[in-house]
């Protein structure tokens, strides 16, 4: 499989981090997108970036995601050639690379999904391009993962845009998560979604990321999903980094005045 | 298992005139393997603050709270979750999960995040729930809407699935009927006997004459001028 040409899928355990990123910085004329972010990702971690609209945190995961070029900064991803800088990689290389070794689930699963094309098509298209070739494989593969993420297989030749929101999110996620990425970037991943569908969503990704050992980073301005879902917190406000540690220390004991606002603010039920 | 040495805690609050409240300095305190130690002192004195310093979801300004080889004080955030799947149990009063999740998943978790198999992890937990009465009926529904005495329950064996070297215990017994209660306690004296550090809060004076080695009051730990 193409995944294994940059090697992080090939099995091995980089002993160090899987993604160091240091002085992120991007900007939209002279207004700070973000400045300075600086962190390191480990195998098998998951970690949350809050903040309010604005502050930076999707213009973040896009520069981590290759989707944005930033000013400064690098990117360094570990693989079976050594650590590379992501953002010194060729077009060809990173493509390669957001086929395979990580994947991005996007808020709005029209942005991740082709919605002419079948469920069964969506997923196996990734597997294909990554060069997976025998229809009958490529098939049961999808098959497989379309009821991993509890969509049923009778569905498989039906197009998404049959699906309600919450099912088109769960084959997003599966189209994303059918090459075995390491790495997963989500934004907002259950953003559009009711409340009771997020839960059934939330539990099918904790699942997933335990199963398969993923590193994710998860955008959200939802301080219970990411109680839930992540391991590790970064707090932004206006571009910059406030506030980063254990998620439940962040969320129990903020550090920083604005998380201390945030978390204050959050509605009780 | 459990040594804290000089602990001190702050809560600074930004956004209400920065006001500084010191809440604990100087902590010290030890748990060996095999001990249960009580927590005591009036409400507000800090118990389960220690609790939360310990767990690291409070987080000190100074001293040290080593469990096994690991400074919480000092570790990084996948330090500490490493150890909170491995080494270190917490029973806290609060039941926090993924809604719909079934009960037997949510007892099972703590066994499938290090890496035992699904089968073998839900039988695990149905030992476990079957030991503390909860009704076989219930297994596959989420906890999200039982009783307190229920969640309880459930936390309770979510904390003992996995055989913590060292585990924190917050009111363990405080919403349970005599039969449960009696259930927990032969808990925490198995978990003891297989050579566990517990630390605990017990409200309930019977079950901490039963179960506790020593009791350290922690007025004792109050910042100078404050208590």
């Amino acid at each position: 499989m193409g995944a294994v040409e940059l090697g992080i899928s090939a099995g091995m355990k980089p002993e160090g981090p899987l993604l160091s990123v240091r002085g992120l910085t991007r900007f939209y004329g002279a207004r700070i997108g973000c400045a300075d972010v600086s962190f390191d990702l480990w195998p098998g971690e998951v970690m949350g970036i809050v903040g309010e609209s604005g502050s930076g945190k999707s213009t973040l995961l896009s520069c981590l995601a290759g989707h944005l070029v930033p000013d400064a900064g690098e990117v360094i991803l570990a693989t079976g050639a050594g650590p590379r800088d992501v953002l010194a990689m060729s077009e060809a290389e990173r493509r390669r690379l957001s086929r395979g070794d990580w994947a991005f689930v996007h808020q709005n699963p029209r942005d991740g999904l082709r919605m002419g094309v079948s469920a069964g098509g969506n997923v196996g298209e990734r597997l294909m391009a990554v060069g997976a070739r025998h229809y009958g494989d490529i098939r049961a593969r999808a098959t497989d993962w379309l009821e991993r993420v509890e969509i049923a297989a009778e569905r498989i030749d039906d197009r998404p845009s049959a699906f309600s929101g919450g099912m088109q999110q769960r084959l997003q996620i599966a189209r994303s998560l059918v090459t075995g990425p390491r790495l997963v970037f989500m934004d907002e991943p259950t953003g559009g979604l009711d409340v009771s569908v997020q839960a059934r969503l939330l539990d099918l990704l904790r699942g997933l990321v335990r199963e398969m050992g993923l590193s994710a980073i998860i955008v959200t301005h939802d301080l219970a999903v990411v109680r839930l879902l992540a391991d590790r917190l970064m707090v932004m406000k206006s571009g910059r980094v406030v506030e980063q540690g254990l998620t439940d220390q962040v969320l129990d004991d903020p550090q920083h005045g604005y998380t201390q606002l945030l978390v204050s603010s959050v509605l009780q039920v | 298992m459990i040594r804290i040495s000089d602990l001190s805690k702050t809560f600074t609050l930004h956004n209400q005139g920065r006001a500084r409240i010191p809440v604990m300095a100087g902590a010290s305190l030890q748990v060996a393997a095999g001990e249960c130690v009580g927590l005591v002192g009036a409400s507000g004195a800090g118990k389960s603050t220690l609790m939360r310093l310990i767990w690291g979801n409070y987080l000190a300004d100074g001293g040290r709270i080593e469990v096994g080889d690991l400074d919480i004080v000092r570790a990084a955030p996948r330090e500490i979750i490493a150890l909170r799947r491995a080494t270190l149990g917490y029973v806290s009063q609060f039941l926090r999960v993924v809604p719909r999740v079934p009960v037997l998943d949510v007892v099972a978790e703590p066994l499938r995040v290090l890496g035992r198999p699904a089968e073998e992890a839900r039988a695990v937990a149905a030992g476990l729930l079957e030991r503390l009465n909860l009704p076989s009926r219930l297994w596959s529904l989420s906890p999200t809407t039982f009783s307190g005495g229920e969640q309880q329950r459930v936390n309770i064996a979510r904390g003992f699935a996995h055989p913590y070297p060292a585990l924190l215990l917050d009111e363990p017994t405080a919403s349970l009927d005599a039969a449960n209660r009696a259930v927990v306690l032969e808990m925490i004296a198995e978990a003891k006997a297989r050579g566990a550090a517990i630390l605990g809060i017990f409200h309930d004076e019977g079950a901490r004459a039963q179960v506790c080695d020593r009791l350290v009051d922690v007025t004792a730990f109050a910042p100078r001028g404050v208590a």
